[in-house]
């Protein structure tokens, strides 16, 4: 039996019935009373001077309410890193990549709005443009931005222990590499929004974000309003994986345009525009060199790194930093150095996407350990344990796995998958493969310096006595979180699910840094864990006094007070709240115990409405090293995984015929949402492994900005995922809880990739696996032995 | 120049005037209300907007209201009865088949059509009738467990309608 009543359960999603209906409202689905429509201008040009802008003819047109361009957004930088501000909500000097932001049109309907974005005249003068790694690191290279020299937006060179010194020791050195391709986050619903700015000077944002707190700085920043007086609230969102997880010139544009029109005006991205925007996965590129003894020991790696970064930073420094970091564990690694290079191009610009930095590092690695293993005649397993961490070990970059079922996972995915009787044993054409990740639970610092808490929670016990509602500005973008909060609540303040009620993503109910780093189960979890648990003594203190009772002797279990020691005698008490329902059906019986809605009513009569307050901010995390602070967290989930594939050796077609999961997530709070994360987050991954790239002509225009042509899983391409939990207690996590929803991405490609090598024998060092792509490397492999026999 | 079109929605007649290139998915959220279909795409690509149209799914986003003159039409709104929710609807919430629910509307809907006409399917039979809709946070296996769960018997009573 478990200890927990609500933790650990197969509860029902709180949104689930509303989403199952229709009814649940996205951004898209508001209208308000006046409402216009906003829309953008976007650069036709990769690269080009803004010589002139002319709005005439786009003010004349009737029905147009407002025109703003530079001049009138002025120039106040922003960005994701205070230290890389390097965007305008519209560019002045000039444009840089095909969708950069010019000017915007708010009128009565979006007809009209964008028939006079298309009369604004902008003079522009083409420039030369950089698009791939080589043309922006090339002598005398076009500069994206001009205080950027050779392009590089930001570097970073770090080393651990002595990578050289440890090579000597080393009796088996492998390099490889792996490069990848640009991604979409691709969510099913594009970035929307409404902005209404009132005559008090108040601006409310309704958007659909990942941050709510962040977009609510950058905008009152931008725009030059008291951060009070700017309130975002997120609506339902349909998913984020990271491109929404800072402020858009969608939001910052629609803010203004209800500043200038005094509507509210609503905007929303089409499908083509969500990949200009972009704000996903980088296009890496890893070259990695790993030492090993003969017995498999890891003694060093050495990671190089360049990254496209696109025309703006965006979370670039934080992509560049996470793509060293994440390689510190799950393995003991004694020396590690890196050298991470990010270069603007003139692309959209890059972002986060679901395992942050981490998954194509991870990639290029876990393969190489799979190449190692095989010369040093081991087991791709037995090499991963024998290097593996366990709780309380420490990465040479600080990482603390203060918990880390590592260990345990690679176990069940060998027992489950039947890897022993597998690897190496299946026919021609069908291949094994397994790898294994790690991710924070959460980022150990804001993405802004600063000392804040990283989310405040309060419970509000409503004054009849019955519901407690749970106020936060977290995110629920469909991971779950509302869920996870309102479980986590119930438990701590002991009481029923279904007496809960979660208010979320509204940043008028506390700080919360949102939905990223898969941060919120373990920060806005302790939050709320101790604003449940502060409601809950505030009501047991009045009892105590009511009952003379200490409060030690009494708790809150199930929705009722229990006595531990002798049960007193409560009629009075009883008595006063029936007396205050008279008439109500649903009072207690004179046989029941003392129910936690009596004895919150009576808290209530005695001080007045019942507000715990928590809040979470992590301990100092991590070492005094440059760079140190990307890659801390207080808590660690990890994954181990092993995917089964076919290959048809005539097409190159690779088939994910299954996949096992196993995924230390610490203690699991709703167990169905832990395996709908893991399940997620392998389609996700599976689709980069496969066929996920987005694909420019030579003038940085998207050919495939579409869901057809940027081909992400369909139902048909997803094979099974036995998806297994494996629990740690987390001392840092609520209940001993921690991340599930970036981590499990990130061995996934690895996995796959290794199986494809146990089915055709063929390494292949690019993604994706397109039939292609694996069709020539078996080409070039037969060309090649044939020559050599 | 608008048209007058009458069509039923949800078992209720209306009457409506629409714009020659007016979506039968604009007019059912904007003139109707019904926000359940969305708009992951608008160019048919994503399922997210699926209604069901004289008994089979159709892409509202690529249908003209013009076209759907004459026609029954079921969204996720209809789907609810005095009896409570459909039963597809329930196995989506009991089994975790629901994460973000942007694309749970056509999910819900693809699957009745299915289920009407084959109330026992294969795996392999549920994955290809929704192989038109993405969904791109849970990775269908839940998706796929759900309407699997929805056994012959429960789909009885609401097969009736559309
Ligand atoms: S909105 Fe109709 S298919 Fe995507
Ligand atoms: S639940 Fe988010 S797209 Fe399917």
């Amino acid at each position: 039996m478990s200890q927990y009543n609500v933790i650990g359960t197969r509860a029902p999603r709180v949104d689930a019935p509303d989403k199952a209906t229709g009814r649940a409202v996205f951004v898209d689905d508001m209208k308000m009373p006046g409402m216009l429509f906003g829309a953008l201008l976007q650069s036709p040009y990769a690269h080009a001077r803004i010589r002139g802008i002319d709005v005439s003819a786009a003010k004349r047109l009737p029905g147009v309410k407002a025109v703003v361009t530079a001049k009138e957004a002025g120039l106040v930088r922003f960005g994701v890193s205070p230290a890389r501000y390097d965007e305008t909500l519209f560019c002045s000097d000039k444009v840089r990549h095909v969708g950069d932001n010019v000017a915007a049109v708010a009128a009565v309907d979006l007809e009209t709005a964008m028939e006079a974005v298309s009369l604004i005249k902008v003079d522009y003068e083409e420039l030369p443009a950089v698009f791939t790694i080589e043309e922006a690191l090339a002598d005398g290279a076009p500069l994206v931005h001009e205080e950027y020299p050779r392009n590089i937006c930001a570097e970073v060179h770090q080393e651990f222990g002595d990578v050289e010194a440890a090579f000597k020791e080393c009796d088996l050195i492998k390099t490889s590499s792996l490069t990848s391709k640009l991604q979409n986050c691709a969510f099913l619903e594009p970035q929307a929004c409404i902005a209404f700015y009132d005559h008090w000077g108040s601006l409310t944002l309704y958007t659909s974000t990942q941050t709510p707190h962040y977009v609510q700085r950058t905008v009152a920043m931008v725009l030059g309003l008291p951060v009070g007086k700017v309130r975002v609230v997120k609506p339902y969102t349909g998913g984020g994986f990271g491109a929404k997880a800072s402020a858009s010139h969608l939001e910052l544009a629609a803010c203004l345009l209800s500043m200038k029109a005094g509507k509210p005006v609503k905007m929303r991205f089409d499908r083509e525009q969500v990949f200009w925007h972009g704000r996903s996965r980088h296009q890496f590129f890893h070259t990695m060199t790993t030492g090993v003894k003969k017995d498999g020991t890891i003694l060093a790696l050495k990671n190089e790194c360049y990254l496209n970064g696109g025309a703006y930073c965006s979370f670039g420094i934080a992509t560049v930093y996470y793509a060293g970091s994440l390689l510190g564990g799950p393995y003991k690694l004694p020396n590690m150095k890196y050298d991470g290079y990010r270069l603007y191009t003139n692309l959209p610009a890059s972002g986060a996407q679901r395992g942050h930095g981490g998954v194509i590092a991870r990639s290029c690695w876990e393969q190489q350990l799979d190449m190692i293993a095989e010369e040093l005649g081991m087991d791709p397993i037995e090499l991963r344990l024998k290097n593996v961490m366990t709780a309380g070990d420490v990465t040479c970059n600080d990482l603390n796995m203060s918990s880390l079922g590592m260990k345990e996972a690679i176990e069940v995915v060998r027992d489950a998958s039947d890897w022993n009787n597998k690897k190496g044993k299946l026919p021609k054409g069908k291949g094994i493969g397994m790898a294994c990740g790690f991710f924070v639970s959460g980022a150990g610092y804001p993405i802004y310096r600063s000392d804040t808490y990283h989310c405040t929670v309060v419970v509000k016990l409503a004054e009849d006595g019955g519901t407690a509602v749970v106020y936060t500005a977290s995110a629920e973008i469909g991971q779950g979180s509302d869920t996870t909060f309102a479980m986590i609540a119930a438990e701590a303040l002991g009481v029923p699910l279904e007496m809960v009620r979660v208010e979320s993503g509204d940043t008028d109910f506390g700080v919360d840094l949102g939905a990223y780093s898969s941060r919120q189960t373990l920060m806005t979890g302790q939050a709320t864990k101790e604003a449940a648990e502060d409601a809950k003594r505030q009501v047991l203190e009045v009892l105590s006094k009511e009952l003379n009772i200490p409060v030690e002797d009494m708790d809150i279990k199930n929705g009722l007070v229990v006595f531990k020691n002798t049960k007193p005698d409560f009629t009075a008490l009883r008595t006063r709240y029936q007396k205050e329902h008279r008439g109500w059906i649903d009072n207690p019986g004179a046989e029941e115990e003392l129910s936690f809605r009596e004895a919150s009513r009576i808290a209530y009569l005695a001080r007045g409405t019942i507000v715990g307050t928590g809040k979470y901010r992590p301990p100092e995390l991590g070492g005094k090293f440059k760079g140190a602070a990307v890659g801390t967290s207080p808590a660690y989930g990890c994954s181990a995984q092993v995917a089964e594939v076919s290959v048809d050796e005539g097409t190159g077609k690779i088939t994910v015929e299954k996949m096992v999961d196993a995924h230390d997530c610490g203690r699991a709070i709703n167990r169905t949402s832990v395996e709908g994360q893991m399940q997620g987050s392998i389609s996700m991954a599976l689709g980069e492994a496969l066929f996920e790239e987005v694909k420019f002509d030579d003038k940085g225009r998207i050919l495939n900005a579409d869901l057809a042509e940027y081909k992400i899983p369909t139902i048909l391409d997803m094979p099974k995922v036995d998806a297994r939990i494996v629990e740690s207690n987390e001392p840092n996590g609520p209940f001993g809880a921690k991340e599930v929803g970036e981590g499990n991405i990130v061995p996934t490609i690895a996995a796959i990739l290794n199986a494809v090598y146990d089915a055709i024998g063929v390494r292949i060092h690019e993604l994706p696996l397109t039939p292609e792509r694996v069709y020539l490397a078996l080409q070039e492999y037969k060309n090649k032995s044939k020559t050599k026999s | 120049m608008k048209k007058i079109i009458r069509l039923t929605v949800n078992n209720e007649e209306h009457q409506l005037a629409v714009e020659p290139n007016q979506t039968l998915l604009d007019m059912l959220r904007d003139q109707l209300g019904l926000t359940g279909a969305k708009k992951g795409c608008e160019m048919g690509e994503c399922g997210a907007c699926t209604v069901i149209m004289d008994g089979i799914t159709v892409n509202s986003c690529l249908v003209l209201a013009m076209q759907a003159n004459g026609k029954r039409i079921t969204t996720i709104e209809g789907l609810e009865t005095e009896q409570g929710l459909h039963p597809i609807q329930k196995a989506f919430i009991e089994k975790g088949a629901i994460q973000c629910g942007f694309c749970t509307s056509g999910m819900i809907l693809s699957a009745k059509v299915l289920l009407d006409k084959n109330p026992k399917p294969t795996e392999e039979e549920i994955r290809s009738a929704l192989s038109g809709n993405l969904c791109r946070c849970t990775g269908y296996q839940k998706i796929v467990e759900a309407v699997q769960s929805v056994s012959e018997d429960d789909v009885g009573p609401a097969r009736q309608e559309s």
